[in-house]
């Protein structure tokens, strides 16, 4: 039998076993997440396009907003299958919700309340509100003020080099007519617009002067980008569509 | 135990160990500072005011970037650097490449900490340097790698120290965890903005195999060979079981990578995967108090100099932290306990029970030892030290404690149903509930500062008076020479 002492005696060995051990766990518990094909549900809508869509220009703006404040210090968007939470916050996150997500925000800290399903459930005049000065709204709260989301115009002329990496990451925003055309049978013609990467700007104008979240409708802020953000979360599954046994299966 | 003169100058480059542990107790001073501040912002939001570079959100990572890898990260660069060139009886190998990676490795922290603050965060938790700081990251470890290796490779002694393993475990499995996790597509050469390359569920397993992997190997392995080195010289007793060492380093090695899932019980990932991670906590009960038993048995035969030595008062301290918080955490890996555990309080107050009464801790205690070695000199004074430890040990109490009470109180408030089956009280009522709890919090945070505000000072007086005493010497042999 072969004695410690042979490694202790020998870095070279010391340093190869060490690699080994230390390698076994994430190979058997993390690899095989990009290969089951179950990991991510398989959600479609009445018209049998994927439910879950890459976010609009706008949207993405907004999350990177919402990753530049570090608000996933202290939300989550990662509902659990309980009792309480469905009735505080809805039906428990599916996979496929944040499968666009890059890098996941599902957080480990409510120090504030889960955003999962924050979206619909609030005016945008709300959002506004409370994300300038929080306890103005809730009087308990304790988060901070962000009153220059509402000051700051957005900064969205690199917002086609932000989409273009993330369509390197795997997400199927779209260059090519192909591409494009790929998405309209995948998402409908309606999001597949959205998706464009050549009509990023012009996209992003557009639903931010249709939806003016920030209540502003000459200024385009940061507020905007976020707010729109925030009312998308969790509204992209209809779940009265389905059966609750259909996402057991892939938990 | 006398304090001896430990290898002249020639012998050992102790240069670049001075560097690394006077870092370490700057970034501990703002780091543990800053976290003071931001508790005190959830205690009281008018804190924050209105100033983005200050909100909570963006200082949290600078605070866990700064105590973790500023105060954490250069403690063990000075003592792994110490103790290798102790045990093994030889000079550092390549003065430049140690240099390389001091300033290499106090830029990245400073760098990470200004960026979160201007609002560049790759927004994962630990891992929030942006991909130019990731990449010279990864740079200056290979080249603490190669030091590491290299001067092991030169050593005069045929057995590889204990310690050494725990430290080359380490430096190992934190390139390797480094550098998967920070897979990420920058948006632009000239842009600090990339996305990460993994999404979802696969990201957020990623992140906490690395998340709880580096509390496993920076946090822990690397500082049991702290322990696994200035206990036993503290207590001038061997280690006390050798076999113990060597079961326990392997299986500790081995269990770690696969727990991080507990970190994601009952979310959106196949329940398998968090299955595993369960029973594997559970497992690494074993061998964390492997090390606990082997650390505190040392003192075996020598329990007296915990009444005379305060330095001993640390390192013991330090592994009755550790032995309590590796209990603590497989039982949170529990599924039914993580269900009011995870995104609570609790968690927080379980991170600092490891952070400050075992990592910090045995980091004074081994600093307290080795500073007046690598100065030849002896501590300013001895009552400061037992005034730190008992400032920061009231500051992990009052830390713990206050956490329990904030994240089960919420665990509880948040579940409650009342007699018609509706939820009993509203998110912001637990919010209400946690205000006095958040305000001990920041009370034991400004505890455990000035604890290592009067160690700051004492070792700030002990390096003076060691200087002057070296400049007295100096002028006595100068005046001798010149007479003769």
């Amino acid at each position: 039998m072969m004695k410690h002492e042979s490694i202790e005696t020998n870095a070279g060995l010391l340093i190869v076993l060490t690699l080994f051990v230390i390698s076994i766990g994430g190979l058997v518990e993390i690899v095989p997440l990009f290969y089951i094909n179950d990991t991510v549900e398989e959600v479609k809508t009445a018209e049998g396009h994927d439910a879950v869509r890459p976010y609009t220009p706008l949207e993405q703006a907004g999350r990177d907003i919402y990753i530049r404040e570090g608000c996933y210090l202290c939300h989550s968007q990662m509902i659990r299958p309980f009792r309480d939470e469905a009735l505080r916050y809805g039906h428990y996150s599916l996979a496929a919700e944040s499968k666009y997500g890059h890098p996941f925000q599902w957080g480990s800290k409510r120090t504030g309340p889960d955003l999962a399903r924050v979206g619909d459930k609030y005016s945008n005049d709300w959002h506004v509100q409370h994300l300038k000065a929080p306890r103005s709204v809730v009087p308990e709260s304790i988060m901070p003020n962000y009153p220059w989301l509402l000051e700051n115009d957005l900064k969205y002329s690199g917002i086609a080099e932000n989409l273009k990496a993330l369509k390197m990451t795997g997400v199927p925003y779209s260059l090519s007519q192909e591409e494009y055309d790929a998405n309209v049978a995948r998402f409908g013609a309606e999001v597949a617009d959205t998706l464009d990467i050549n009509n990023a700007e012009a996209n992003l104008m557009a639903q931010a002067a249709k939806g003016n979240f920030d209540g502003n409708p000459n200024r385009l802020t940061e507020m905007d980008a976020l707010v729109a953000y925030l009312q998308v979360l969790g509204t992209m599954v209809d779940f009265n569509q389905y059966d609750e046994s259909y996402f057991v299966n892939f938990r | 135990m006398a304090h001896t003169s430990v290898g002249s100058p020639e012998q050992y480059n102790y240069a670049i160990v001075k560097k690394f542990a006077i870092m370490a107790l700057v970034w501990g001073v703002l780091g543990m500072s800053v976290g003071t501040y931001i508790a005190s912002e959830l205690a009281f939001p008018f804190l924050n005011f209105d100033i983005p570079y200050i909100t909570f959100g963006r200082l949290r990572p600078v605070h866990t970037t700064l105590v973790i890898f500023g105060f954490g990260g250069s403690a063990l660069f000075a003592t792994s650097y110490y103790i290798v060139q102790r045990t093994c009886q030889t000079r550092l190998w390549s003065d430049f490449l140690a240099n390389f990676t001091f300033y290499g490795w106090q830029v990245g922290v400073a760098g990470g900490a200004i960026s979160y603050m201007l609002g560049y965060s790759q927004g994962r938790e630990y891992a929030e340097f942006e991909w130019p700081l990731d990449l010279a990251i990864a740079v200056v470890w290979v080249s603490y790698f190669l030091v590491y290796v290299q001067t092991l490779r030169r050593r005069s002694q045929p057995h590889i120290y204990v310690a050494n393993w725990f430290f080359m475990a380490f430096i190992l499995a934190t390139a390797l965890l480094h550098i998967f996790n920070n897979l990420a597509v920058p948006v632009g050469l000239f842009t600090l903005k990339s996305y990460s390359l993994f999404s979802g569920a696969q990201d957020a397993m990623t992140q906490w195999w690395y998340g709880h992997n580096a509390v496993g190997f920076f946090l822990t392995a690397a500082f049991l060979g702290m322990m696994y080195y200035f206990v036993p010289k503290q207590a001038g007793r061997p280690v006390y079981s050798y076999r113990l060492s060597i079961i326990h380093f392997w299986a500790l090695i081995f269990l770690y990578m696969w727990v991080g899932t507990h970190h994601l019980h009952w979310t959106a990932i196949p329940d398998w995967t968090s299955t595993l991670a369960a029973t594997f906590s559970i497992l690494l009960l074993m061998p964390s108090w492997g090390g606990m038993i082997n650390g505190i048995m040392t003192l075996s035969g020598a329990w007296d100099k915990l009444r005379t030595d305060p330095i001993m008062l640390f390192l013991t301290t330090s592994l009755a932290f550790y032995g309590m918080s590796t209990f603590e955490g497989p039982m949170m890996a529990l599924k039914s306990v993580n269900a009011l555990s995870h995104y609570t309080d609790w968690t927080v107050g379980h991170v600092h029970s490891g952070a400050l009464g075992w990592v910090a801790m045995v980091s004074f205690g081994s600093f307290y030892h080795m500073i007046p070695r690598l100065y030849d000199t002896k501590i300013y004074s001895v009552k400061l030290v037992y005034v730190h430890f008992w400032l920061a040990t009231i500051g992990i109490v009052l830390y713990i404690t206050s956490m329990w009470v904030s994240g089960i109180g919420q665990g509880l408030l948040l579940r409650a149903f009342d007699d018609y089956g509706n939820l009993a009280y509203t998110f912001v009522e637990s919010v209400s509930f946690m205000h006095i709890p958040l305000v001990v919090r920041a009370l034991g945070g400004a505890f455990f500062v000035s604890g290592i505000l009067t160690m700051a000072f004492n070792i700030t007086m002990t390096i003076t008076a060691a200087k002057r005493e070296q400049a007295a010497i100096e002028a006595k042999i100068a005046a001798k020479m010149a007479n003769a």
